[in-house]
């Protein structure tokens, strides 16, 4: 039986499903679920498809998780959601306001999850998203109101963009913003800034360790010492063992940046990758460069980059589309690229970014598109 | 209905009535909110962290009655007969 695409998205308002037809032609749209609450990200469990999990928080009440096993039909509460640990005497009292981020962890480990959350915090759990435990590693890491300072963003500080190294159950990469890039080597038991290179001309610092404003960041499933990160400073790449971030973002047009949240990259192919540039001059709108939204692709690392319109509104196009909300299926005769827009658009496309169709509107502000069957 | 010398009723916002298979209005035991809340999460599984955060503090858009009196304190006494009011502040749009 072929399998067929779901979008997963996650809302202000709600989660909602885009499911597709073998052709990836016509999308039905499920739900809503969750109505009224906020949605920050939907993940299907790679390892167990069954599973999926949601981040929820609604404006008067604190921050939870969701657990589908079902492929989303039914749900269930988490029994204990990411809380930080209670303060002792003379710390400063942090409490999850918002679950940000999820992330299914290493193939190996069944179960294993990740999340991020506002303000930063990481946590792990070992029993599908059932039970949530803080990486004291991190969490507590000596360096970490050092190292994570600043509203971050509107919503508070985000963590986000964990990632599991294939080929080391132990190795994590995660961002933050306000933060950047850190590394662990042991599992989240200590980590370090992985900064080099990337600018933050937002500090008085020109070449600072650590407070960068990483937006999104992955690592290269397939050859996982490769990174990308689209940063509120640029589009970056890194080669490990290297340690010092490439600005690949000079080589796009001057006209439209290399601004944006998402970046997303192609599930075998290193040298591929996606964004969808925003407008990050005066004032930063962050809307698409002059009302014209555009994917900009590269096959070459970032040495350069191609624009990617067709389908896409010619004019008056004021798109903007968050970290959690662009995402590729893993159809790699033709690979389908999708994101969702905070005016609660979907688009699509079947044929790796060549040619757009909006294929749901109307919906609240969109957070999330994650791609699952 | 059988009440014990420590039993309230509780007021549960709308929001919230996920969690009592949307009963308005339910009951149980303890001699401080504290008490109350950690009972309510006993009868409904992740009731309480929904209101109240790890720190012990009345999330932002939560309010708390006593009766009429806004309790200022999980620590606050309860009497039997009172009512506890979860009551979730205009948040939103």
């Amino acid at each position: 039986m072929p399998k067929h695409t779901t979008l997963w998205i996650g809302t202000r308002k709600g989660m909602f499903a885009l499911r597709a037809d073998a052709r990836r032609r016509a999308w039905k749209l499920v739900g809503p679920q969750f109505l009224g609450h906020v949605i920050h990200h939907v993940v299907q469990d790679p390892r167990e498809p069954r599973v999926v999990l949601a981040a929820a928080k609604t404006g008067h009440l604190g921050p939870t998780v969701f657990r589908s096993t079902d492929r989303g039909r039914t749900w269930t509460e988490a029994r204990q959601p990411p809380a930080f640990r209670k303060a002792t005497d003379g710390e400063s009292l942090r409490a999850v306001d918002a679950v940000f981020w999820l992330t299914a962890g290493h193939a190996s480990e069944r179960g294993t999850w990740y999340a991020g959350t506002s303000p930063a915090g990481l946590f792990r759990s070992d029993d599908g998203g059932e039970t949530w435990e803080p990486v004291a590693g991190f969490n507590d890491h000596p360096m970490h109101a050092t190292w994570i300072q600043g509203p971050g963003s509107p919503i508070g500080q985000l963590l986000h963009s964990v990632r599991v190294d294939p080929r080391d159950t132990r190795h994590l990469y995660l961002g933050v913003s306000s933060g950047g890039v850190f590394e662990s080597i042991d599992g989240g038991g200590d980590w370090r800034p992985l900064n080099a290179g990337v600018a933050a001309d937002f500090l008085p610092d020109p070449d600072p360790q650590y407070g960068h404003d990483t937006h999104c960041l992955d690592l290269h499933p397939a050859h996982p010492d490769r990174l990308y990160q689209q940063n509120h400073c640029g589009i970056y790449r890194l080669d490990r063992p290297g340690e010092r971030w490439t600005r690949i973002g000079a080589a796009m047009p001057r006209r439209v940046g290399d601004i944006g949240f998402p970046i997303v990259l192609h599930p075998t192919d290193p040298d591929r990758a996606w964004v969808f540039p925003m407008d990050g001059t005066s004032v930063w709108p962050r809307t698409s460069p002059e009302g014209k939204p555009a994917v900009y692709t590269t096959t070459d690392g970032g040495r350069a980059w191609r624009r990617l319109d067709r389908g896409l509104p010619r004019k008056q196009g004021w798109l903007t589309v968050l970290r959690q909300a662009m995402c590729a299926d893993d159809e790699l005769k033709n690979l389908g690229l999708y994101f969702g827009t905070t005016s609660g658009e979907i688009w699509a496309s079947r044929n790796e970014g060549q040619s757009w169709a909006c294929v749901a509107r109307h919906l609240p502000q969109v957070f999330s598109v994650t791609a699952g069957v | 209905m059988t009440t014990t010398a420590d039993t309230v009723q509780t007021r549960v916002a709308s929001p919230l009535r996920s969690y009592t298979d949307g009963r308005p209005v339910v009951e149980a035991c303890g001699a401080t909110v504290r008490e109350v809340l950690a009972d309510l999460d006993r009868r409904y599984p992740g009731m309480r962290f929904r209101m109240i955060d790890e720190q012990d503090r009345v999330r932002t858009h939560i309010r708390l009655y006593v009766d009429t009196v806004p309790v200022e304190s999980l620590d606050h006494r309860v009497e039997r007969g009172q009512t506890l009011h979860l009551i979730c502040a205009l948040s939103g749009g």
